[in-house]
């Protein structure tokens, strides 16, 4: 039995009451009944947690969290575990920077074995800091079906080998609510509605990514995110933006719930959660403005991982049938070829869903040119998100 | 005559042997690495070079930026403290001095809140302040206001968090310190002509002065030291000198720099201690207790 603590609890609980699978009453009820649980029944159950451990490899999988995490567990790692024996063990980091400093403390990747990585700087990062692993592909016969548009840029980083699966992309675009925000205002303004003053204090930002901002910033400064030359006019945006935001948000099920509590009418926002708010009926509404940020998202794993049993982890993951229900849970599109796998029409009304398979027409960012400034932009940016 | 070795008596330092081995290993050490890593130079992301070179403290020593950290820090702090020390002295003196039988019941309502997580406390607060919270909702409920009142995200919820967690610590400092007061005292000031206002100003709050002076540091020192509850309860422009290292440590990877920003704030708060003690006298510590 996977063992949660009582802040993962509690999370879970208010994720549910978000999604309004349950009411006000029930969730403080189930939450008093947490408490006493996680009180009373801690040593057994840590007891049990290591009878448990005692079968089957282990696999420590680390990733987003909410609505992600719930369809990785409930579409691909349960059916896996009942199908290997194997366990994965399912944690949620607020970003891999945390997971790297996490590492580099214990000096050691031990209880760190699968990631749900974003971006390929990441990938970059990860590998450049030596703790790259050499999947064995024949292994992954399912990676056949993955689009080769969205393997590329990680065979550019690692020819000889692959540390990574690409696994699902996305885009971070603007979400607005529709009964205080028109259509026509959120298209005539595109990016720059994160400026408009009227919103002041209704406004959300991501806070825990410096390049986000950033990309933002380009836009609201007419720069060509890829190709930034002035770094100031990029800050002064980010500043501009900065005296209207009530709360830069840290993750996706924070966003979720300011969205959907209206404390704001607009935020940047990950696709996925805004298709998940909008599968719930709130009125919020989405829209990537041009040159708009897109991501890939792949499953690392990290050197000293067994390999063998993430290999076949990941194949269970590639495949279509489990693919494609963990893409139409966790809303953001599969990286498998739509040309080879036959997408669902859910999948296929998924924000940044791109049926030609080549991924064209949507803007990633250029690891070499982002990792290149990241040291001293990442440190300009926690300072201007706190009035510097 | 007895040589000076033999007056020397081992005795004391033979007991506090074991404490000070677990300060020296627990505290004292990591400390060193800590300072140790503060001469070192971050070169990329997570990447440090050993070096002895002095620019991560030149930097925090000049940069107008950490000043602002440490304003801020400072001032929630004596905030905090100050209104935890005023709201905690209420309870703690009901507790010390009502005659129900039960008192334990009282304590046991006090440290109750210890069982929950400290992040689930704060975060409760969101069900309280927030636009579909239990306060906006009386307020509708009660027509005092149409649309939800922005109660969140600003340092007046985080003052509120920071003294949730913190008036426990506050009260029961304060409390033991009553409990020690020899309960005649305030009735002979009575008998003496003293209004009860006269008895309590002139009896009883100097004499919980020790208790008092232990709660304000024991807060003052946690507000100081913390970064989740600006994170979580508050907007932009509420944050904490601890908020500066964990973006430091975690988010630009620079652990130099996230050590001479742990070393600092590590100093500012021991210079708390040493005004404290220069102030009140660390012996008064002990008194809270007695």
């Amino acid at each position: 039995m996977k063992k949660i603590d009582s802040t993962k609890r509690y999370e879970m609980l208010k994720e549910r009451m978000g999604n309004g699978d349950m009411d006000r009453r029930s969730f403080f009820g189930l939450l008093g009944a947490a408490g006493i649980y996680a009180g009373v029944s801690g040593g057994v159950m840590t007891t049990m947690a290591q009878q448990a451990r005692a079968a089957g490899t282990e696999l420590y999988f680390e990733g987003w969290g909410g609505v992600v995490s719930e369809a990785l567990r409930k579409h691909a790692f349960n059916p896996y575990e009942e199908a290997s024996g194997n366990k994965v063990v399912d944690a949620t980091f607020g970003g891999e920077a945390e997971v790297l400093t996490k590492i580099k403390a214990a000096g050691s990747t031990n209880g760190h074995n699968i990631l749900h990585s974003s971006g390929v700087s990441w990938y970059k990062r990860w590998i450049d800091a030596g703790y790259g692993s050499e999947l064995n592909l024949a292994n992954i016969p399912n990676v056949e079906n993955v689009m080769e548009a969205i393997i590329a840029p990680f065979r550019a980083i690692t020819p000889n080998s692959l540390s990574a699966i690409p696994y699902d992309y996305g885009t971070t675009g603007i979400a607005y609510n529709t009964k205080f925000v028109s259509e026509e205002k959120a298209k005539e303004l595109g990016a720059n509605l994160l400026l408009d003053k009227e919103l002041k204090g209704k406004i959300g930002a991501w806070g825990g990514d410096w390049a986000n901002r950033a990309w933002y910033g380009a836009l609201q400064s007419n720069q060509d995110p890829n190709n930034i030359q002035d770094w100031d006019a990029v800050w002064d945006k980010a500043r501009e933006n900065r005296e209207l935001v009530l709360k830069y948000w840290s993750s996706g099920a924070e966003l979720m719930d300011l969205l959907a509590k209206e404390e704001i009418y607009v935020t940047e926002a990950w696709s996925g959660r805004v298709a998940a708010l909008q599968a719930q009926g709130h009125p919020i509404a989405y829209m990537d403005p041009p040159n708009g940020l897109a991501w890939m998202e792949s499953m690392f794993v990290l050197k000293g991982s067994p390999m063998a049993e993430a290999e076949e982890l990941l194949n269970f993951m590639l495949d279509p049938a489990t693919a494609i229900a963990v893409a139409e849970g966790q809303k953001y599109p599969t990286s498998l070829d739509p040309n080879k796998v036959e997408m669902t029409d859910t999948i296929k009304a998924l924000p940044a869903y791109d049926p030609t398979g080549k991924l064209d027409k949507l803007v990633f960012r250029d690891p070499v040119v982002w990792n290149e400034v990241e040291k001293e932009q990442s440190k300009q940016w926690n300072r201007v998100s706190k009035g510097g | 005559m007895p040589s000076s070795e033999q007056s020397i008596d081992k005795r004391p330092w033979l007991l506090l042997s074991p404490s000070l081995m677990a300060i020296t290993l627990l505290v004292v050490i990591p400390m060193a690495f800590i300072l140790v890593y503060s001469f070192y130079e971050n070169i990329d992301l997570a990447v440090d070079k050993v070096a002895f070179q002095f620019g991560n403290w030149s930097e925090v020593m000049t940069d107008g930026y950490y000043r602002i950290a440490i304003w801020k820090t400072l001032r929630l702090s004596v905030i905090v403290t100050v209104l935890a020390a005023v709201l905690g002295y209420i309870p703690a003196y009901f507790i010390a001095m009502t005659k129900f039988r039960d008192k334990w019941l009282l304590l046991l309502l006090l440290i109750l809140p210890f069982w929950i997580s400290f992040i689930i406390r704060t975060l409760s607060w969101i069900h309280i302040f927030g636009n579909q919270g239990a306060l906006n909702g009386l307020f509708q409920l009660l027509g005092l206001t149409d649309a939800p009142l922005s109660l969140m995200y600003n340092e007046f919820t985080v003052i509120v968090g920071f003294i949730h967690v913190f008036l426990p610590y506050m009260i029961l400092n304060i409390y033991v310190s009553l409990e020690g007061i020899d309960e005649n005292l305030e009735p002979a000031a009575r008998t003496l002509g003293a209004t009860p206002w006269q008895a309590f100003r002139e009896v009883t709050l100097p004499l919980s002065m020790p208790g008092l002076a232990a709660g304000c540091l024991l807060v003052f020192v946690l507000t100081g030291g913390s970064y989740v509850t600006p994170l979580i309860l508050g907007g932009p422009s509420d944050f904490l000198f601890g908020n500066l290292i964990y973006d430091a440590i975690v988010t630009e990877l620079n652990w130099p720099m996230g050590a001479t920003l742990s070393f600092t704030l590590l100093l500012l708060l021991g210079l708390v201690v040493v005004l404290y003690s220069r102030l009140m006298g660390l012996n008064q510590l002990s008194k809270a207790f007695k």
